[in-house]
């Protein structure tokens, strides 16, 4: 199985490539520069899915796992550099890489288990709130704060999951829409938590350095302080995409897609339902609330307003887009959900409705998303 | 080995004023192979469903090997070692041979998150293992079978399929094997080369008790040691294949039905 083994080219070639993409959509200010990248960056995606050069890219990353994320976090970083006094770009990379983790947690619960979550955007302001409440009322370590908050966004989930346990397709979507829309409600109300107008969070200070400083590089000159940001959202996602891999390429992978494909199969095979559900959507939520206490102390002040049942859709979305369960799909599919209202005013009044038909479409047109997902390869060279 | 495996004792089950099983007394040995027949909605596979833990049963007892199995839930049912194929094939068709096998083999993988997430190296021993191990079932099935180990069951013809469900039954090493007709849809020659395997994986695996439903009475006669008729949930004749087949209730039921 070890032979055969291919070269790690691709993987470069490809990252640098993605790299030089991410640069431009995000530097780029013409709508229609920004309209030819979009529509350039589907193409690219469709057209090469089709002619199997993707999966020669795919193969190589397979085979170099190791090397594949460090060139992509470098790539990435080289993206940081390129846009390091850019404080608009920076703050949407950071955005982008903190839905990517997101909606990584969605690919665990939605793609994998099959559990349909309309809440994202509820659990990801659950870590919000907590890191900031924690942060303004106790001296715990930052990165303390941020753990603890994915880690209460996964205890309330499993609370919530428990009813949708019972509860069968639709009606389990119905709870977590109920909840998503309570959530806000229930922030607006309570004065504890700023009501309507919300906390101010203290910026993010990791081993006694403040990450709101704006710092200065030698040669680079001035970097702006979201760089750091995007530095840090850069590293939380690159970690939440290697952690959902590794599932995905062992048994749990497997139990989970057990769930989703045949629940009488998979009891019948000795799989506890129950367990697996619960697993897969607590993880994703403390994925999602992680995200959100990074981005609490990012944003340095955070309201009901920016958890709006709406983006639970825009996240929900993105995983159509990029391949239901394909964690690699969640990438593009982030950075043009995100990016896209932000670049195209035309867009951004309209962008639920636009996302909604855009999921219609990709659901009637292409089920599997930009980028399918493949079949597990639980180690290099599987298969071969 | 000698006495009864599964014992069922007065099995009943129903579904609002139906009665889809009525009081069925069943006894099964290790190493038995059983066929149970009768007409269409009779309740054959509301019989496995009630052993399955699928159907909670109104009334009455099973117990394998002298436990006491009854109403347990489905997984519990397959740790003590009951298997079951089922009459619409219920793979996962978007996932490979091999992942469907593995679903089968699920008590004897190891599950635990850390074991998954960072000892990757033990993992991935368990999974050469296991894939030896798979690869070696398949080939005593169909050698061609075995190299589409890691093909996604959605490419494999209808008889492969069901191969790949028998296979995931088998692969745990149950005490009994249920299969519910595993010959639905498949031509004549492709269900004689079906049970020829059969035949031949119950010769390594001594002690494998099967029970299978079967509307081909030539099929019957040629592998069951012995057959159960059903009609209407009542069990209606029991014995060999020849006394079932002379049997005058036997011959109205299937008379009344086709
Ligand atoms: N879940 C259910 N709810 C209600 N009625 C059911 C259910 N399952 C089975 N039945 C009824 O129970 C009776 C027995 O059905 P069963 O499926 O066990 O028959 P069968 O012998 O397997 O028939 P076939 O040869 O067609 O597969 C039928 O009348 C059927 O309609
Ligand atoms: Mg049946």
């Amino acid at each position: 199985m070890k032979s055969n083994r291919r070269g790690y080219w691709p993987v470069i070639v490809t990252a640098l490539a993605a790299a030089m993409f991410v640069f431009l959509f995000l530097y780029l200010e013409q709508q229609w520069e920004i309209v030819l990248l979009a529509v350039g960056l589907i193409a690219v995606l469709f057209s090469s899915a089709r002619f199997g050069l993707l999966r020669r890219v795919e193969l190589a990353a397979s085979d170099h796992p190791r090397t594949t994320i460090m060139v992509n976090v470098l790539a990435a970083l080289l993206v940081i550099v390129l846009l390091r006094n850019e404080h608009f770009a920076l703050l949407m990379l950071a955005t982008v890489c903190l839905y990517v983790t997101i909606c990584l947690g969605l690919t665990l619960q939605f793609g994998y288990a099959g559990i349909v979550n309309f809440a994202g955007i509820a659990f990801f302001g659950i870590g919000a709130y907590t890191a900031a409440v924690l942060s303004l009322h106790s001296a715990l370590p930052h990165l303390l704060v941020i753990v603890i908050s994915g880690l209460v966004a996964g205890l309330i989930g499993s609370l919530l999951i428990l009813p949708m346990l019972r509860t069968r397709g639709h009606y389990a979507a119905l709870v977590t829409i109920a909840f998503g829309i309570l959530f806000r409600t229930f922030l607006e109300v309570n004065d504890l938590l700023g009501g309507p107008q919300g906390l101010k969070v203290p910026g993010m200070q990791v081993f006694g350095w403040s990450l709101n400083d704006n710092i200065s590089l030698g040669p680079l000159g001035a970097v702006s302080f979201y760089a750091s940001y995007a530095v840090v959202a850069l590293l939380l996602a690159a970690g939440a995409y290697a952690l959902i891999k590794r599932l995905e390429r062992s048994w749990l992978g497997l139990n989970l897609d057990a769930v989703r494909t045949d629940e009488t199969a998979a009891a019948s095979f000795g799989i506890d339902l129950p367990r697996w559900k619960i697993f897969a959507f607590t993880a994703g939520n403390c994925l999602a609330g992680v995200a959100g206490g990074v981005y609490a102390m990012m944003s340095g002040f955070i309201a009901p307003a920016s958890f709006n049942f709406g983006d639970s859709l825009l996240l929900v979305s993105i995983v159509l887009l990029g391949g239901s369960g394909n964690p690699l799909g969640v990438l593009p599919a982030a950075l043009l959900v995100v990016v896209l209202p932000e670049k195209l005013q035309v867009i951004q009044e309209y962008r639920l409705l636009l996302f909604a038909v855009l999921v219609i479409l990709i659901l009637r047109f292409r089920p599997e998303g930009l980028l399918p997902r493949r079949m597990r390869e639980y180690f290099a060279g599987w298969g071969r | 080995m000698s006495g009864p495996e599964l014992v069922v004792d007065g099995l009943t089950v129903r579904f609002g004023g139906l009665t889809a099983l009525d009081a069925l007394q069943f006894r099964l040995s290790a190493g038995e192979f059983v066929g149970l027949i009768g007409p269409n909605g009779s309740g054959k596979t509301t019989f496995f469903n009630a052993l399955t833990g699928i159907y909670a049963p109104a009334s009455g007892q099973v117990a394998l090997s002298g436990k006491d199995i009854t109403g347990l839930p489905p997984q519990q049912i397959y740790d003590a070692g009951i298997t079951r194929t089922f009459q619409r094939l219920r793979l996962a068709s978007s996932l490979s041979v091999f992942d469907n096998l593995m679903i089968g083999n699920h008590r004897n993988l190891s599950h635990g998150i850390i074991a998954n997430l960072f000892a990757r190296q033990r993992l991935k021993n368990e999974i050469e293992e296991n894939v030896a191990k798979s690869r070696l079932l398949l080939e005593q099935f169909s050698a061609p079978l075995a190299s589409r180990l890691f093909d996604p069951v959605s490419q494999l013809t209808m008889i492969d399929r069901r191969r790949v469900e028998v296979c995931r039954a088998l692969i745990s090493e149950p005490k009994i094997l249920l299969l519910d007709e595993p010959s639905a849809g498949m031509t004549h020659e492709e269900t004689r080369a079906l049970m020829d395997d059969l035949l031949a994986s119950r010769e390594r695996m001594p002690g494998l008790a099967i029970v299978l439903i079967e509307h081909e009475m030539g099929v019957i006669e040629r592998v069951t040691d012995r057959c159960v008729v059903l009609n209407y949930g009542e069990k209606i004749a029991e014995g060999s294949y020849r006394e079932v087949a002379s049997n005058s209730d036997v011959r109205t039921a299937y008379l009344g039905e086709d």
